[in-house]
């Protein structure tokens, strides 16, 4: 910020706020707790968090799609579904590198999401979401047609590329687990400085009114191409990290609309859309609803449905945005807001 | 490629675009709904396959033949529709796109997961007896099926009686109105909120029409209403966004680019590479035609409702 401009008015700028620096610190000592789990948590709680770290990233990805830039994608399966089978395919045919096969997926995801939105950046709104669907359709279609990945059955990685990653199952584990902590957290610091900077601004003038941002100045459809084609990157990412720690891969779990989409949305939009803290609220509520309904079948699918159209009919700012409002909370802020200095 | 030359081709396009008429009638629904309120229903295809279920429960429970269950079926999803506009969706117009969205999504979700607790992940299939196997021999040696017929004429009917409500009727006049500018029809008296009500309930019952012959065609399950929904998506961009008769068309370019997908592409395909599995090419072929449609015209081939 200018300070130079500003200081002449009667307010200031302010960007950070006490919560947000007393949540930093939070934040931080929370990740190293939950870097050190494996030396003193069970495999099955670092799987359990390591399943949550990439949905929250997931989530934040989303958020950023369809609560800043506007674009309700409900394809974005097709990304993790691509990130994973080019993992595959890097790893078994040319004998890559587990590790640097991920990143190739999420190179690969970027590139192939280019011609992509070309095709449906066509069509608006709603059609938009539709679009991005059967575009996932066609590449869930068309991966069970080739057998060398598998085709319909899908197949897994060979016991040599497993062990390629590390050649012990206890250290592969831990390696997997903290990969899965960096990911996330770089993928969400990501999109938190994004938010910040100067493309932030304009993401937020998009959400709020595409015409008057257009009419500012702000270049919508490059802004929403290139946050289009973040996301993909790192939907790819985390599409072959994910089917790395799985070991096996079809096209009916890559391109899964409910596993990698249906359940991202709920915990977005019943958190808050729209905001950063929002997907981490939901995220929880998630979590809390399928460990206690494990024993209800899809109940718990029902009854997120329900909550989520609840929130979408009664408080569109998500739970978040309640809690937010009444106490005026801002843990990450990506605002900027004018304040008045106290007088002095 | 022996089998090339062994291809019935008048019979595959024939049988396409009769299909394409269900295809038709499942677009009905999605594009009176966007015409009217600029709703986009993320949940159509669910609401079809819940239709499917609630057909199955009529048939069993009176034992009639499944055709004369849409005497139950469509009025039940008439009421359905106005009441699912009344208490949910009416709450959701406005300016933004993401509240009609997210909670239609909310509904198919909830629709699916409802349907499968309750019936469980079984296929089912609702049995017309003779009909389904019967056919017609037409000149020219072309064989046609009498219930791909029965659908097509079905399809035209509906599309039909349609145009006579928006374009002959008070009804279809208020449609008209409120779809041009809802804020100047309803200073002309025009109660908008009752009228998307029954907008929904007849976009409903024509859903329900579809519903019925497409569980006598198809088999179906909790999951299938996804692939429907895209069906209807496509009908209805590849005909242009509120054309009547565009969809019609969209429907049949559709059904024909199945048609040809199962019983040329897949096979062809199957011959070049080598590869066994050649049943989907079907749906996939459909939709590779429906992306070629949108990269060379975007609006579709009949474009009227911009937005």
């Amino acid at each position: 910020m200018n300070e130079s401009q500003v200081s002449a008015s009667p307010f200031i700028v302010e960007r950070s706020t006490r919560v947000s620096q007393v949540s930093a610190v939070v934040a931080t000592l929370g990740l190293a707790v939950l870097i050190s789990l494996p030396y003193w948590g069970s495999t099955g709680s670092m799987r359990l968090i390591a399943e949550m770290a990439y949905f929250l990233a997931l989530a934040q990805l989303w958020n950023l799609l369809a609560g800043y830039a506007g674009l309700v994608s409900v394809g974005q399966q097709v990304y993790i579904g691509i990130g994973g089978y080019v993992l595959f395919a890097s790893a078994d045919w040319y004998n890559v590198h587990p590790l640097l096969a991920i990143l190739i997926s999420g190179i690969a995801a970027a590139i192939i999401s280019l011609p992509m939105a070309l095709i449906v950046f066509r069509l608006r709104g709603a059609y938009f979401a539709v679009g991005t669907w059967v575009v996932a359709e066609i590449f869930n279609l068309f991966v069970a047609q080739v057998p060398k990945l598998g085709g319909g059955s899908g197949y897994s990685l060979t016991p040599d590329i497993v062990r390629s990653v590390a050649p012990d199952r206890a250290v592969r584990e831990m390696l997997m687990y903290w990969m899965a902590l960096a990911l996330s957290v770089a993928i969400i610091a990501m999109v938190y400085l994004l938010l910040r900077s100067r493309h932030g601004l304009a993401l937020t003038a998009i959400r709020d009114s595409e015409s008057a941002s257009e009419s500012l100045g702000v270049d919508t459809y490059r802004t929403k191409l290139m946050i289009y084609i973040v996301t993909a990157l790192c939907s790819g990412l985390l599409g072959g990290f994910i089917f790395l720690q799985k070991l096996r891969i079809s096209p009916e779990s890559a391109f899964s609309i409910n596993d990698w989409t249906v359940v991202v949305i709920f915990m977005v939009v019943i958190g808050g859309i729209g905001t950063m803290e929002g997907p981490i609220l939901g995220l929880l509520i998630y979590f809390a609803m399928r460990e206690l309904l494990a024993d209800y079948g899809s109940w718990y699918l029902i009854l997120l449905g329900v909550v989520a159209v609840a929130v979408m009919l009664t408080a569109r700012e998500g739970l978040w945005g309640l809690i937010a409002k009444r106490y005026d909370l801002h843990p990450f802020p990506v605002r900027r807001r004018l304040v008045r200095p106290p007088a002095s | 490629m022996s089998w090339i030359s062994d291809i019935d081709w008048a019979g595959v396009l024939i049988q396409g675009a009769l299909i394409g008429g269900l295809y038709a009638l499942f677009a009905i629904g999605l594009s009176l709904a966007f015409g009217i309120m600029r709703l986009v229903n993320i949940a159509h295809g669910d609401l079809i396959v819940l239709c499917a279920y609630v057909a199955m429960i009529v048939v069993n429970a009176t034992g009639v033949h499944p055709l004369w269950s849409i005497a139950v079926v469509v009025p039940v999803m008439f009421v359905a529709g106005y009441l699912m506009q009344r208490s949910l969706l009416n709450f959701t117009l406005g300016p933004s796109i993401l509240p009609p969205l997210l909670v239609t999504f909310g509904i198919s979700v909830i629709i699916q997961n409802v349907l499968l607790e309750v019936f469980g992940a079984d296929t089912r299939r609702l049995n017309a007896g003779a009909m389904e196997t019967a056919s017609i021999t037409l000149p020219g040696d072309v064989t046609v099926g009498v219930f791909p017929l029965v659908i097509f004429s079905v399809a035209l009917l509906s599309l039909g009686s349609l145009q006579y409500l928006l374009y002959r009727t008070k009804l279809g006049r208020a449609f008209r109105a409120t779809s041009d500018d809802a804020g100047t029809a309803e200073l002309v008296g025009i109660n908008n909120r009752h009228l998307y009500c029954v907008a929904m309930g007849i976009a409903m019952a024509f859903t329900a029409l579809a519903a019925v012959l497409f569980s006598i065609r198809t088999s179906f399950d909790p999951s299938s209403g996804a692939i429907n929904l895209i069906f209807a998506f496509e009908a209805v961009i590849i005909g242009g966004l509120g054309s009547l008769w565009g969809t019609l068309v969209g429907g049949i370019i559709l059904g024909v680019s199945q048609s040809l997908g199962g019983s040329v592409v897949g096979p062809l395909v199957s011959d070049l590479i080598g590869n066994p599995v050649a049943a989907q090419w079907q749906i996939l072929t459909g939709h590779i035609v429906f992306i070629i449609v949108l990269i060379v015209k975007p609006d579709g081939l009949f474009p009227r409702i911009r937005d």
